[in-house]
């Protein structure tokens, strides 16, 4: 008798998720789908207005990556003035992203992860949370919400607020960085940086541990996307579209943003809100490819900096050969990527030209299209608006970062399901691998209000006519 | 109108508002001698320089003897007078109005070119407007971003008409002027044509810097950016009608 398991909501990622396992007669797992249940219409909503408001507009897409969403919507605009944004202007949005990257990568690891990562999948969930670490390893936790607050601070330092800053603007930033500011933020970096090598140190001696893991999370043959340096270095900002296949050849590169559509396309499916980008010349879904800190690391040379050096040089031992296939080293990657935004903002922030007073070009629209491409921390982030001859929006197109993993994550809890999930005789410990796996990749429907696994789940086991046969609780 | 001159024989009167035993001349209304005694009156339409309106009711005042609210604004002060300006009947009409505002179009604060330097955000922090108990219309109104220097957003506008009036009374243009009736009405240039096609608009901005929220903007602003200087208006307006 086949029988359909439902995960909802998935918990410790923002927004509302669901997943559903298909079983078969044997119980065994038939089919496995992420469903994002959640509409916002962005899209559709920002039809008619001016400009110059989409970066505070789409930047309320999310409360953890606004800023993300700021710099692909700036970066988009400034495309719609034709200009070229001056380098110190330019420097102050890196040193703002990175901020981001490392408060926002702090966050899946600290409070949403490490729970699972050091209480284990098969604890009690009333405890596995970051209370339940505060009590576990209290150093751990203080300096995962240290580190948070300190990539926090410099957003807030920078742009006046540490959620949806307006400091960004179309062509530069709207005020350039005084001497306080500056040494403020380049005090807190330190302490950062031995925090992220700390943590770094320690989950190295965990990753052993996890060989199940890394074999059934979400291990697949995939193509990466990301962007590079014109090197083929580790970029965040700016760059070029790479896509690296399984083997770790390059099949593109050198992409300007611009081109993405020539590269990438998108599906639809019934079951899902969230869009499921693909590789075009290899149409859908063959075409499936991740990105995110994983696809990034894969997808570069150098990152550019000492210490990330050395880790992203240990990174790629993970592995005999070819780019890390296993979704599970997402997190090692995180890590390796909060050092490379610690060493790299000092590096802007000691570079005397940061005092520059020139941080803005000024232009009206002087074309049609924008299109604005940044990495997210949890991948490429792209933004495409078309206007009218009076500057209001006719047209969006925005794809964010989670949607290219989509096919990934599915593929990936069926995998998680495969190994782990016995229809049989349900656990808990289960659904919260299948659940895990989705945080691997930490979708861009985190929020910290979810962030305590305090939310309820609800698992239901249906017979073929959809009547309950068994359920499961908790929360 | 503009505001008459002033007088040289004017009388004295004495009054008394929130308390408060004050003078005024007599050809001077309540929400003059309330500015003049640094006692706070809200209004959205209101500006020194400008013809009286009366029309955003927000400078609402309980005035004893009479059986009905007078506008501040509107209302000549009289020989003992006693006046109240801050009750809690009037804190309530207060923070209705500025709910029914919100209500009524789009003011989503938070990407608004004005924000931080809007009077009806200002006023609804003031006024403890934490959240708005009427429905939303959710009515979306069209934006006319034709002008090379300034566009107009009548999702935001409160039909105060202070642009209509100051491109009369003060630039002289009469650019300005409102069409429609109840929610279907809004502020026009010329007749109904799109602005930048505005034949008569002398693109001076004044309109942009006494339109209290996020209405009227400059082109090239981005949020929060909108900083409005009203400085020049008392200044016109005395030289406009001088003898």
């Amino acid at each position: 008798m086949s029988r359909t398991i439902t995960i909802e909501p998935v918990t410790r990622i923002e927004g509302h998720a669901r997943i559903t396992l298909q079983l078969g007669d044997g119980g065994e797992v038939e089919d496995a789908r992420f469903h994002l249940t959640q509409f916002r219409g962005f899209e559709k909503f920002c039809e008619g207005r001016p400009y110059r408001e989409m970066p505070a507009l789409t930047a309320r897409t999310c409360g953890i990556c606004p800023v993300s969403h700021l710099l692909a919507s700036n970066k988009a605009c400034d495309h719609l003035l034709s200009v070229t944004i001056p380098p110190t202007g330019e420097h102050l949005r890196r040193i703002m992203n990175l901020a981001q990257i490392t408060q926002s990568h702090a966050l899946s690891f600290f409070h949403l992860s490490s729970p699972d990562l050091l209480l284990g999948w098969d604890s009690d969930p009333i405890s596995r949370n970051i209370f339940g670490v505060m009590r576990q390893d209290p150093a751990l936790a203080r300096d995962g919400i240290r580190l948070r607050q300190i990539g926090q601070s410099i957003i807030e330092t920078l742009g006046g607020k540490k959620i949806h800053p307006t400091w960004v603007v179309p062509g530069g930033v709207n005020e350039p960085l005084t001497l306080e500011k500056r040494d403020a933020m380049l005090k807190l970096l330190p302490e950062g940086l031995e925090i992220a090598k700390r943590t770094y140190d320690f989950f190295k001696t965990l990753v052993p541990k996890f060989k199940d893991e890394a074999t059934h999370f979400g291990r697949l043959p995939t193509m990466f996307l990301s962007l590079v340096t014109p090197q083929g270095n580790l970029e965040h900002y700016d760059g070029l579209l790479r896509i690296k296949d399984a083997k770790g050849r390059i099949v593109e590169d050198m992409v300007p943003p611009e081109d993405y559509e020539r590269v990438i396309g998108e599906a639809v499916e019934d079951f899902s809100y969230m869009k499921f980008p693909y590789y075009k010349p290899q149409g859908y879904p063959k075409g499936i490819y991740r990105v995110g800190p994983l696809a990034r690391l894969n997808n570069a040379q150098a990152c550019g900096t000492p210490y990330a050096d050395v880790a992203l040089a240990e990174f790629h031992m993970l592995q005999e050969s070819g780019p890390i296939a296993s979704s599970f080293h997402y997190h090692y990657a995180r890590l390796v990527e909060i050092i490379y935004a610690l060493e790299m903002m000092e590096r802007l922030l000691k570079d005397p030209t940061i005092l520059d007073s020139r941080v803005r070009a000024r232009a009206r629209s002087n074309r049609a299209e924008g299109i604005g491409v940044s990495e997210a921390p949890r991948g490429t982030l792209i933004h495409h608006y078309r206007i009218d001859d009076d500057g209001l929006i006719t047209w969006v197109n925005l794809i964010i970062a989670t949607g290219h993993n989509n096919l990934a994550m599915n593929q990936s809890i069926r995998q998680v399901a495969d190994a782990y999930v016995d229809g049989n005789n349900l656990q808990e410990g289960m659904l919260n691998r299948v659940e895990a796996v989705i945080r691997c990749f930490d979708p861009c429907l985190s929020c910290a209000s979810h962030a305590f696994g305090q939310m309820p789940l609800r698992i239901e086991l249906k017979d073929a006519s959809g009547r309950v046969v068994d359920s499961l609780e908790r929360g | 109108m503009p505001p008459p001159p002033t007088q040289p024989n004017v009388r004295v009167v004495t009054l008394r508002i929130d308390d408060r035993d004050l003078s005024a001349r007599e050809d001077e209304t309540i929400i003059e001698v309330c500015r003049e005694n640094k006692i706070p009156i809200p209004s959205l339409c209101h500006l020194d320089g400008l013809t009286i309106w009366g029309g955003c009711r927000l400078c609402m005042v309980e005035v004893a003897g009479q059986n009905r609210l007078l506008a501040a604004c509107s209302t000549r002060v009289a020989e003992g007078m006693r006046i109240q300006t801050n009750t809690e009947k009037l804190q309530r009409y207060r923070r209705t109005i500025i709910e029914l505002l919100f209500a009524e179009r789009n003011h989503v604060c938070s990407v608004c070119v004005s924000n931080g330097h809007c009077e009806l955000q200002w006023l609804a922090q003031r006024c403890g407007v934490d959240h708005v108990r009427v429905p939303y219309r959710q009515v979306p109104y069209p934006v006319d971003s034709s002008h090379e220097m300034f566009r107009v957003d009548h999702n935001r506008c409160i039909l105060c008409t202070r642009c209509v009036r100051v491109c009369d009374e003060i630039e002289g243009a009469h650019t300005w002027d409102v069409m429609g009736r109840g929610s279907d009405c809004r502020v026009i240039t010329d007749l109904a044509t799109p602005w930048g096609e505005s034949e008569s608009c002398t693109s001076c901005g004044k309109c942009v810097q006494v339109c209290p929220t996020g209405a009227l903007v400059k082109q090239g602003t981005s949020v929060g950016e909108m900083v409005k200087d009203q400085h020049f208006l008392p200044i016109l307006a005395r030289r406009r009608h001088a003898p």
